[in-house]
């Protein structure tokens, strides 16, 4: 899922400055989920920002509420009416949320509460991993299901470099060497050949804006 | 011949080659160039340019290497995935090219982490693998890689380099094999410190018949002091510095340091000189360009071949 961190409170505080009632909107989706953006952060976040506000002797309306998901127009619906009542919304979703919300409402200003990190897994509670850079072209099959453009640092397809120590990537002796692994999980599986081949160069999908269309809705957006 | 390059005819008349290395300013001081060049000028073959090594800003290393062409020495034009995508390399490639560079040298390129712009977007578009059969392509099909045709092919001697030393150790060897498939005509190793490794990885690549494939030069680095070796050993990835050669450098008073670093690179050079399936060294004496006239004289590789 999407993983995402609460920006530093100075930053927040600095967006919503020139604004007196805020509304600030958690998300249910991957920003609860890691537990960067759900209610529970919101409520946090909301009180952190009051008690700034009050060492600063300032008063601001603030309010939060945390909605299903922001990245499906849907779950917007029960908002129209109360946003009205603010003059800037912040949004504890990804980027992908906060654009949604922003969209929603065009005519009010709307600030990230959080950055969007990865596309990773849970590690452990409060402890994740990138794993996938959503570079439209999957290549874990040749690669024993080890991601080399997420986990290499030099997004090599013929790995590995000459910089690899001991097991460690070149950059830094806490970070495995991806193709290291790669090696290793290939060879215990009897399958070196597929990383013998020379790999071409990557044909890039993500350099423009992608829009996913399913198969089985070609028929339906075709039309429209 | 492939190219027009001096590199490859000295190692096609099986002439063991002496090749050096020069680091662009880091500014746009001519005179610097000009000053290093003349050290190497007459004691190596060919001079490797780096390309914004350890990813730090210099010159370009295009733009160096035509100076050193000026000075009536053969550069060999390094160039990293780390700086540029696959049409900035193939621009720059053609125009290498029509300066009058006949040797390129394919890498990946240290991690912009290490330099001094952390926080640069690295490109890695393609890896150096990738960039060698693009260079090789560009040379033999004369065709871009969108394969699209060249007016006017550019005709480099394509060199990769080769770390014996980095993990896994079984796997360099194909790694080699795979640099060799992609178009790979000479290689410049990692600095040769531990010489049974480099031993063994040779022999290996005799019996595989690499080493009829390809010119190996083994990299030659003279360590300048005590200090230096424990860095190398201690902090440069990728580099593998036995004790033993610590020991060596750290049993002579501190002034002989120097000398005694000297020695072990004349040394190692004269084995490679016998070292069935090494085509010649490579010297990197790293902000040390005023030491090769020595060396080279010390390592009797001198008068340089003209051909
Ligand atoms: S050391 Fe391994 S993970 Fe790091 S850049 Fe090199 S190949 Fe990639």
């Amino acid at each position: 899922m999407v993983k995402s961190k609460r920006k530093p409170l100075n930053e927040i505080m600095g967006s919503i400055q020139a604004y007196s009632r805020i509304f600030n909107i958690g998300c249910g989706g991957c920003a609860s989920v890691c537990l960067a953006g759900g209610q529970r952060e919101v409520n946090a976040l909301n009180s952190e920002i009051t008690a700034e506000l009050k060492s600063q002797g300032l008063h601001k309306q603030i309010d939060g509420y945390t909605i299903e998901r922001q990245c499906n127009n849907q779950f917007f619906q029960g908002l129209d009416e109360i946003v009205q009542k603010y003059d800037c919304l912040l949004s504890m979703a990804c980027g992908a949320g906060v654009q949604f919300l922003a969209e929603r409402f065009p005519t009010k200003p709307v600030f990230p509460a959080l950055n969007t990190i990865s596309i990773g897994i849970d590690r452990d509670i409060g402890l994740y991993e990138e794993r996938c850079r959503a570079c439209g072209e999957c290549v874990l099959g040749y690669t024993g299901g080890i991601c080399p453009v997420t986990r290499c640092a030099k997004s090599l397809f013929n790995g590995p470099c000459g910089g690899t120590n001991k097991g460690k990537c070149e950059i830094s002796s806490e970070i495995p060497c991806a193709w290291q692994e790669i090696y290793v999980r290939l060879k215990d599986q009897n399958r070196l050949n597929d990383i013998r081949k020379i790999r071409p160069v990557m044909l890039w999908q993500n350099q423009v804006q992608r829009m996913t269309v399913q198969e089985s809705y070609r028929q339906r957006y075709a039309q429209s | 011949m492939k190219s027009e390059s001096k590199l490859e005819k000295i190692l096609t008349q099986g002439i063991f080659a002496f090749t050096g290395e020069l680091g662009p300013p880091r500014g746009s001081n001519v005179e610097t160039i000009r000053e290093k060049a003349a050290y190497l000028k007459g004691n190596v073959d060919m001079v490797n340019i780096t390309d914004n090594q350890t990813a730090v800003v210099r010159m370009s290393s295009w733009a160096a290497s035509i100076i050193v062409l000026q000075q009536g020495i053969e550069p060999n034009y390094q160039m990293v995935c780390r700086d540029r995508n696959r049409l900035a390399m193939q621009s720059d490639i053609l125009g290498v090219y029509a300066h009058g560079i006949s040797n390129i040298l394919c890498l990946s390129g240290d991690h912009q982490q290490f330099g001094d712009h952390p926080n640069a977007k690295g490109v890695f578009d393609i890896d150096s693998i990738q960039l060698i059969s693009m260079v090789k392509q560009m040379r033999d099909e004369g065709k871009f890689l969108s394969g699209d045709e060249i007016d006017t092919p550019p005709k480099l001697f394509i060199g990769a380099a080769a770390n014996p030393f980095a993990d896994p150790f079984e796997w360099r060897i194909q790694r080699l094999a795979k640099k060799i498939e992609a178009g790979a005509d000479f290689i410049q190793t990692q600095c040769v410190y531990n010489m049974n490794k480099m031993r063994e990885w040779i022999k290996i690549a005799n019996e595989e018949g690499l080493t009829e494939k390809v010119y190996i030069l083994a990299g030659v680095t003279p360590m300048k002091s005590l200090g230096m070796a424990k860095y190398m050993q201690s902090k440069v990835p990728g580099m593998d510095v036995p004790d033993e050669i610590i020991k060596r450098i750290e049993g002579v008073e501190r002034k002989k340091q120097a000398e005694e670093g000297i020695k072990v690179a004349c040394e190692q050079i004269e084995e490679f000189k016998q070292m069935k399936g090494v085509a010649g060294v490579h010297l990197m004496a790293i902000e040390w360009e005023h030491k090769v006239p020595e060396l080279a004289e010390r390592a009797k590789v001198l008068p340089r071949p003209q051909v």
